[in-house]
């Protein structure tokens, strides 16, 4: 095959007209999508992403882009991505690598159900009025209370109870790690999370200095490549997470690679410069639930017994079970990420066929948990394509205490999901350490767009709860009477244990 | 100073937070007597005291450790020196799987065997570098996808050619150096042996001294040995593996 026999994915057109030949499109794209011609500028169509930063910058709307301009002949088995993805392994015999979630087009569970609200025999709440509830704590409950009386006739609470995180909304920023995201993306994701009184995950790339400001507000992550792992690290997180999966790539460890190791990036990892950061499958000590079990309590241990341990699993088959055992091993949470969840760099068909949806895995999960009687021993944390507050508000109904978002917030400041992370040259200077890209992205003001997103959804699931009569989060966790499945097979809505519209 | 903890019953919470007040308290040495089974001994633990264990720790004995020089007259279970940061670990015995887990500074030595996965994905970076002296055999997995530092296997005792399998599979930085001969068959992907010369000679013979400090034996014959040595093909064993969407 010669270059040029597959058609271009996108096409871009200048508008003659509007176009002012200032050259902004040229300097913002990274890819060389257009260059001078003379005293004209010009597309190179074929090296476009529809990343949109020529378009988002351009002054007079002239850039005009299309997707997919060259039809090839339908067919509904042998698919235009199918016979792309052929010529690419054709020529290469390589792994084909992708970025972002699961591209399928496959239904959505979060879309086939709907929420309940009140009418007549109940009252709705109005949340303006009324105090709602969203205050949410991560981390093991007691099962009961023990008090005693003092001889003055005071209460006091006799039970020990064991550190929980206190969110004052549902929803976290899940683990993205300096190397996958830039520093000032991390930065802007820090800053939101302090102002809106939640966490976020630092991903399994150490933490840069001028994070520390932000350090009670993180979750340090422990995966199999232990980068960036010292005790001052395990010291300075809120709570530390084990990944054991990742929902983009379950089953397999991911490969950072060395051009994405800058000096910075190599200072926080601990490794060397233009080094692979190579992060195994499985973590090496840990090759059975007894071993989770004790790399939970050697990090307790390292750190007194102060902070919460996560455990974050990719949502698979029998995810249900391993979660059980991992409600055993002493952890004070489960993170669950479902098949949808994104990720800088998988392979694509570990990204698109692997793995369940978050709506069934939850929903297994809680289930499980409550019926060994061990639900109050550990959170659940969903995560894996939370598009809106309809998702989070669905998640915590099928019994997640709090949800992770991972593209929504990089979406909020800028990303428009051309799927391009692993190139290393995001052109909103997120998923890429050149420092002239990176630079674009000014963390003060993404953090406000950040913050204003999570503020938004916070609003907006409290609506739907005083619409459906609720005024705790408590009253909507695991409540799988305020769902309805719609268009969904009986073994769907047995497994999310919800009802069909109208029953 | 000498500090002595008696740990027969005792669990290793609680015996962990006796030696954290002792060194708090500017001990210099702490000597655990009756070990048996504790685990996560010295876990994160910092600062500059020697800590003498008597008896046989359970697993994770100076993980995450920043420091101190753990002294065991016993065998140590699985992953001693479990990605440690600095400091010693000295163990007169043998210890288990997953020994030095990505460590990434500091010593271990140990007297005797280890078992499978020793020196899994060690790394090196900057001043810190890791460093994992073995006085016997190492079973299967030895140095797997390690990212840098240095193993050194002495094989006291034996005289046929290494032949343990996945020799530094998935190596892609720091060296291992095998007493004798190995078998070409163990060579996992991405690790090759390289040449052994004068300037290697002398960079492990300190390595090669402090363990017979250790455990008293004669460093001569140890240092007129050769050794192979084994490192990565390429620091990016993955570079050509993947093409983009």
């Amino acid at each position: 095959m010669v270059l040029g026999s597959v058609p271009v994915k996108y096409r871009v057109t200048i508008d003659r007209d509007r176009c002012m030949e200032c050259g902004r499109c040229i300097e913002n794209c990274p890819y060389g999508t257009f260059r001078w011609e003379g005293d004209k500028i010009t597309a190179v169509s074929r090296n476009c992403t529809a990343c949109h930063r020529c378009i988002a910058m351009c002054p007079r709307d002239a850039i005009g882009l299309e997707e997919r301009p060259v039809d090839y002949r339908s067919h509904p088995v042998w698919t235009v991505e199918a016979r792309e993805a052929i010529f690419n392994q054709a020529r290469t015999g390589r792994v084909i690598l992708a970025g972002m979630g699961n591209a399928q087009p496959l239904p959505s569970i979060f879309d086939r159900l709907l929420l309940d609200a009140c009418q007549v025999t109940n009252p709705s709440i109005d949340p303006l009025r009324e105090p709602m509830e969203l205050r949410t704590y991560i981390g093991k409950k007691p099962k009961r209370l023990e008090f005693s009386r003092t001889g003055a006739g005071d209460v006091e609470l006799e039970t020990k109870l064991t550190p929980n995180l206190m969110l004052e909304t549902p929803i976290m920023i899940g683990h993205m790690s300096y190397g996958a995201i830039s520093l000032n993306a991390q930065l802007a994701l820090a800053r939101a999370v302090h102002k809106t009184g939640t966490f976020m995950g630092t991903g399994e790339g150490g933490m840069h200095p001028n994070l520390y400001p932000y350090q009670d507000r993180l979750i340090v992550q422990v995966a199999s490549g232990r980068f960036g792992v010292g005790i001052d690290y395990l010291e300075r997180g809120a709570a530390i997470e084990i990944k054991i999966g990742q929902g983009a790539k379950p089953g397999i460890g991911g490969h950072l690679p060395g051009e994405k190791v800058c000096a910075d990036v190599s200072c926080t990892r601990m490794i060397p410069l233009g080094s692979d950061a190579i992060s195994p499958a499985p973590h090496h000590d840990i090759y059975s639930i007894e071993d989770l079990a004790q790399l939970v309590r050697s990090l307790k241990e390292a750190t007194e017994w102060k902070k919460p341990v996560f455990v974050k699993i990719a949502a698979v088959h029998n995810a249900a079970a391993i979660a059980a055992g991992i409600a055993r091993s002493g952890a004070d949470a489960v993170v669950v990420d479902g098949f949808r969840g994104g990720t800088g760099a998988a392979p694509k068909v570990f990204r698109d066929h692997v793995g369940i949806p978050i709506e069934a895995a939850v929903s297994a999960v809680d289930a499980k948990l409550r019926d060994q009687g061990v639900r109050n021993e550990i959170s659940v944390i969903a995560s894996g394509g939370i598009r809106n507050s309809a998702d989070v508000t669905k998640a915590i109904a099928l019994g997640a205490d709090a949800i992770y978002i991972g593209t929504a917030a990089l979406v909020a400041m800028g990303c428009r999901v051309c799927g391009n992370c692993y190139r290393g040259l995001c052109p909103w200077g997120i998923a890429t350490q050149r420092p002239d890209l990176v630079a674009r992205l000014d963390p003060e003001k993404e953090a406000v767009h950040v913050a204003n997103l999570i503020e938004a959804w916070t609003l907006e699931v409290s609506e739907l709860m005083g619409a459906a009569g609720i005024n705790a989060i408590e009253s909507l966790r695991g409540n799988r009477d305020r769902l309805r499945g719609y268009m969904l097979d009986e073994g769907m809505l047995e497994v999310l244990d919800v009802l069909p519209a109208g029953a | 100073m000498v500090k002595k903890i008696d740990a027969a019953g005792l669990h290793y919470t609680p015996l962990n937070r006796q030696v954290r007040e002792a060194v708090a308290a500017g001990e210099d040495e702490i000597v655990i007597e009756h070990v048996l089974g504790q685990r996560f001994i010295a876990d994160g633990l910092v600062g500059e005291v020697t800590l003498v264990v008597n008896g046989v720790p359970g697993g994770d004995i100076g993980m995450f450790m920043r420091g101190p020089t753990v002294v065991v007259h016993g065998n140590a279970d699985h992953a001693p020196g479990n990605t440690m940061e600095a400091g010693r670990l000295v163990i007169h015995g043998s210890a288990g799987d997953a020994v030095a887990h990505s460590m990434r500074g500091g010593m271990v030595f140990v007297r005797d065997d280890i078992g499978y996965r020793g020196g899994i994905h060690m790394k090196a970076y900057n001043a810190r570098h890791p460093y994992l002296v073995v006085g016997g055999e190492a079973r299967a997995f030895l140095g797997e996808y390690m990212a840098g530092g240095t193993i050194l296997l002495l094989r006291r005792g034996s005289k046929e050619p290494f032949a343990e399998r996945g020799l530094a599979s998935g190596i892609h930085g720091g060296e291992i150096f095998v007493r004798g001969e190995v078998d070409d068959g163990c060579l996992a992907v991405g690790a090759v042996k390289k040449s052994f010369g004068d300037e290697e000679r002398a960079g492990i013979r300190p390595l090669i001294e402090e363990y017979c400090r250790h455990f008293g034996c004669d460093a001569a014959p140890l240092l007129a040995d050769d050794y192979t040595r084994i490192g990565p093909a390429s620091a990016r064993p993955f570079a050509g593996k993947y093409t983009w969407e």
